[in-house]
């Protein structure tokens, strides 16, 4: 099985000239602990609302890339989500879901995917025109590296181990990650004018 | 339907007036002219949602974006965005726009609009977000440009009521 920080390893770089938008917890922890930027943002709770975010982000923001890093447990929550971003199908768009058929955050509960729920079948009947469904690093790497660098709308299911980092709690404040953010995009805007 | 359209384009022109350029929204009765206005005006994104909470992510990316939003929404789907409110909205002080039409107040004829009017005032005062009522055309476009002002000052949600006297000629 693959871990989830070996897949963020794998696009880090990848990441640079993209606006990411992550869930709570395990994840943006393990992000940061691979280097925090000031184009990444933390949804630090609101379990859903990390590719709403990105919606808004994209429709405003054409023609900058945006990638969202959600996870089965958010997404689960906000089902319709999918159904709002097939709807209005932004091509700087792409949604990341790791996987790991558990809430690993809140104690290791299992998720509805565990006993069968198919995201990526979910996001396509949602009508999300490209999906794929990712079980080996190469094959996100790659996966993930044709969505960033080409056009259009697409959900990439990764199947991940259920294991994280021992603590979620970052030196990175809420509010300092929030302005740093805003600032880093009016810094974009202010550059391409 | 005696949903008013003549206070409907007040209240869409108090919104462009703010330089507001993104709405999203979930349909109920009183909105339809409001959407249906945004619909066809060039100058708006209509982002219409499945649940009315995905409109504060919505916002949130707005906002970060540096394009000004609001959030058109029945006082149901108020009910349905409280956590989305409280743990993005409140928690990371982002500025929101929220209109809520207020049904289930004096006059409300539908029964299943009763129980949300009861408890809207109450749960916005609980929630510390600062709301006033739209009751009168006079007062309206003014209102919503102060209402926009204190949440991009404040950094933290504001609403608005649509009240029955607003919305609904009999």
């Amino acid at each position: 099985m693959m871990l989830r920080i070996d897949c963020l390893r794998a696009i880090y770089s990848d990441l640079e000239k993209c606006l990411v938008v992550t869930i709570m917890g395990a994840l943006p922890a393990e992000l940061q602990s691979l280097g925090h930027r000031p184009n990444f943002f933390y949804l630090q709770h609101a379990m859903g609302l990390a590719s709403s975010t990105g919606l808004g982000l994209a429709l405003c923001l054409p023609h900058q890339k945006i990638v969202v890093l959600d996870g089965d447990g958010s997404l689960l929550m906000n089902l319709g989500t999918l159904s709002t971003l097939a709807r209005y199908k932004p091509r700087n768009f792409v949604h990341i879901v790791f996987d790991n058929e558990s809430l690993l955050s809140v104690g290791g509960f299992p998720t509805a995917t565990s006993t069968g729920t198919d995201l990526e079948g979910i996001a396509r009947a949602a009508g999300i025109p490209q999906t794929c469904s990712v079980r080996t690093v190469d094959d996100f790497a790659s996966a993930a590296r044709r969505a960033i660098s080409s056009e259009g709308l697409q959900t990439i299911v990764a199947k991940v181990e259920a294991t994280g980092p021992k603590a979620f709690i970052t030196d990175l404040g809420l509010l300092e990650n929030r302005f740093q953010f805003r600032r880093h995009i009016q810094s974009l805007a202010a550059k391409s004018r | 339907m005696p949903v008013s359209l003549e206070n409907s384009k007040l209240i869409y022109r108090g919104l462009k007036g703010c330089g507001i350029r993104l709405l999203s929204a979930l349909p109920e009765t009183w909105l339809v002219h409001l959407i249906q206005i945004a619909e066809d005006d060039p100058e708006m994104r209509l982002v219409r949602l499945a649940k009315e909470e995905e409109g504060v992510g919505l916002s949130a990316g707005a906002h970060f974006a540096g394009v000004k939003s609001a959030m058109l929404m029945q006082n149901h789907g108020f009910l349905a965005a409280i956590n989305g409110i409280v743990s993005f909205a409140h928690l990371y002080k982002i500025p929101l726009l929220m209109l809520v039409s207020y049904r289930g107040s004096f006059g409300e004829r539908d029964p299943w609009q009763t129980q949300g009017g009861n408890v809207t005032e109450p749960l916005l005062r609980a929630m510390n977000i600062p709301y006033s009522c739209l009751d009168a055309s006079a007062s309206v476009e003014k209102r919503i440009a102060q209402a926009h002002t204190l949440a991009e000052s404040s950094l933290q949600p504001v609403a608005l009521l649509l009240t029955r006297d607003l919305m609904w000629g009999e």
